[in-house]
């Protein structure tokens, strides 16, 4: 016998049984579907959380002002102004390796144009502060080092605030109120939807840092201090010195420091994290019904065995050797799991795109998954079909041909 | 010559762990090509059980068994079942087709399991030639469900011709078919024979027996007789006689 004939055999032997044969392959079908859907979804959110992560800007450390402690009361993150432009002038002389820095204020504010008004945020950043995000203007240009040193009244702004103050009206050059001061708008941003938690953050206006200080917000404090590295390796480096030119100018330790300096990695790692469970999570009950798959198979060939006792023995009494009747038995499985795999992984990407139409999911098929599952179920096809296939080989030809 | 099947004082005895059953008890018997014997005995005599020795299915406790100058006693499960696929035809009592499987394909089916890979071709060519030697051949495409017991065993004798067998070997190939049927059945084994084929076949029916050339009965495990025979019922003859029959009887046209 050969393999060419064994697959023959096995073809036409689920021929014979079609419905049997496609309800059998349902359970692989319905496993290896929720594992490609599961999986495709885990990615997807871990994807979507990636790319939120990344929209920080590129090797950036967060410095934040952090709590103090008033004759015992804690103030909390954000909660005293700690950190000075003094601060972040000493970043920018003595570490080498930070090559943008952007001093950051955020006050919110009513803001007006051409007879309508809007409640937004107001950010007050340096000119570097796009080029560290990594956020691409849509029109216009960013205002300039100049007009941060000359506390300009320039500002840029999201595309909520142009839908919102400017809806027919290009918004370069016209004049935008904050607090009743008039800013001139020179730049617009490009849209960049919602937040991981769901704020919408094109709803901003940018102005530089000494004028959110002097003419919007009145503080003399920044909330916090916004730092490019010059490369991924060179992040805790930079992390590491920022820290300790801090305590020394805040004459801080470890325990009493009113600062806090966190790196994206940081941040995208607990992100990740909690999506990688989830995708395991996820894949692992998806698993689960891969292997009852598997079981299905096996019992449906243990009933097959059975039921074609004589097949079995008019085989083995033409001239079937043992071990041919087990290859027949065991690709009979595998071509039934293979099959259900198959069909599977397009059910599995199908549910995922479907997912993702109906409700917005974001989904990501991966081709590992794929692989993986189809690998898997094959694997499943041997495993569950190696039973009733050595059954059906150990059969005596005389009892099998007998057999009623 | 030298007889394609030739055993020697075989014994075979089933040991069930408490109790010995002696099935056959020395048996010796020559069979030489172009015989067609037929093996009568009531249940129990050991027919089935030589039956089984004689198509390699079994071994002999005790004796020798040549098929074609070859001692199967010596021989493996897979040699034994090398052996079956090359120089033996099995036809069951039950037909014993695969169900929901064609004609054409029952008959491919030891060629499937042959040492030599044949291909799809030849095989669906020498099935062709086998079904329409046994008169089928307009029926290739048909399923088991879809044909007559007679037609049904044609093809099961057509699917043990198929690897050109030494020996065609027959269990009760009428038992489960009507008298008429019987007789178109013993016709196709009558003309195989005519062609130099060697047939064995067991049968319980006196008159079956009877269009053989040889009978031989079993009782107890041994050979009671084994006697040629003499006036013998060719197939063709007592076809006409029973159309003949049931055309006065009104039955046929």
């Amino acid at each position: 016998m050969h393999i060419g004939s064994t697959v023959t055999v096995s073809f036409r032997a689920l021929r014979r049984n079609a419905m049997r044969s496609i309800l059998t392959a349902l359970g692989i079908i319905i496993g290896v579907g929720a594992v490609i859907a599961m999986v495709s979804i885990g990615n997807g959110a871990k994807s979507m959380v990636e790319a939120q992560i990344a929209a920080l800007g590129q090797n950036v450390l967060l410095i934040f002002s952090g709590s103090v402690n008033q004759g015992g009361a804690r103030s909390g993150s954000f909660g005293a102004g700690t950190l000075t432009v003094e601060d972040a002038d000493a970043i920018q002389r003595e570490i080498t390796t930070a090559i943008a820095i952007s001093p950051e204020v955020r006050t919110g504010a009513q803001v007006l144009a051409g007879g309508l008004n809007w409640s937004t945020q107001i950010l007050g950043e340096s000119a570097d502060y796009l080029n560290i995000r990594q956020w691409p203007l849509s029109d216009g240009a960013m205002f300039s080092d100049a007009d941060v040193r000359g506390v300009g009244k320039v500002c840029i702004i999201g595309q909520t605030i142009v839908t919102q103050l400017f809806p027919d009206t290009s918004p370069i050059g016209q004049t935008l109120r904050i607090r009743n001061q008039p800013f001139k708008v020179v730049g617009v941003l490009a849209a960049k939807g919602l937040s991981v938690q769901g704020t919408d953050q094109d709803d901003l206006v940018i102005v530089p840092y000494t004028s959110a200080m002097k003419r919007v917000a009145k503080q003399t404090m920044l909330r916090s201090i916004n730092v490019q590295a010059g490369s991924a390796e060179l992040i805790d480096r930079t992390q590491n010195d920022i820290i300790a030119l801090l305590r020394q100018r805040h004459r801080t330790t470890e325990q009493t420091d009113d600062f806090t300096v966190r790196n994206q990695q940081e941040i995208a790692d607990a992100a990740n994290a909690t999506s990688n469970t989830m995708t395991l999570l996820l894949g692992a009950i998806a698993g689960v019904s891969l292997i009852v798959g598997g079981i299905g198979i096996m019992n449906i060939m243990l009933v097959s065995v059975t039921e074609r006792t004589r097949e079995i023995g008019i085989r083995l009494a033409v001239g079937a050797h043992g071990k041919e009747i087990q290859l027949q038995f065991l690709t009979e499985a595998v071509v039934l799991s293979a099959f259900g795999g198959t069909i599977g992984i397009l059910v599995g990407i199908g549910a995922s795109e479907l997912l993702s139409e109906l409700n917005h999911w974001p989904t990501l098929v991966s081709a590992t998954a794929v692989v993986v599952a189809f690998l898997f179920s094959a694997a499943v096809g041997m495993i569950f079909g190696f039973y009733p296939a050595r059954k059906a080989s150990l059969l005596d030809p005389i009892d099998a041909l007998r057999y009623e | 010559m030298t007889p394609v099947v030739k055993i020697t004082d075989v014994h075979k005895i089933y040991d069930s762990g408490e109790v010995k059953v002696h099935a056959v008890r020395g048996i010796s018997l020559d069979l030489y090509k172009g015989e067609m014997m037929a093996l009568m005995g009531a249940s129990g005599s050991g027919k089935s059980t030589l039956m089984n020795t004689l198509g390699c299915l079994d071994r002999p406790t005790s004796g020798t068994y040549l098929l074609d100058n070859i001692d199967i006693s010596t021989l493996d499960r897979n040699e034994l079942a090398d052996l079956r696929n090359e120089k033996l035809g099995f036809v069951f009592q039950g037909f014993n087709l695969l169900a929901r499987t064609t004609a054409l394909e029952n008959v491919e089916l030891p060629m499937l399991y042959g040492k030599r890979r044949v291909r799809s071709r030849e095989m669906q060519e020498r099935a062709m030639h086998c079904l329409s030697i046994v008169g089928l051949s307009d029926r290739a495409d048909h399923f088991p469900s879809q044909l007559s017991g007679g037609q049904q065993q044609r093809v099961a004798i057509a699917r043990a011709l198929v690897n050109q067998p030494q020996v065609l070997l027959a269990d009760e190939p009428t038992g489960n078919l009507d008298s008429k049927t019987s007789v178109e059945v013993m016709g196709v084994f009558q003309k195989l024979n005519d062609e130099g084929i060697t047939i064995v076949m067991v049968t319980h029916e006196l008159d079956i027996a009877n269009y053989c050339k040889r009978n031989l009965v079993m009782r107890d495990g041994r050979v009671v007789s084994d006697t040629p025979v003499a006036n013998r019922s060719i197939a063709e003859v007592e076809m006409k006689r029973l159309n003949a029959a049931e055309a006065a009887a009104k039955l046929i046209a």
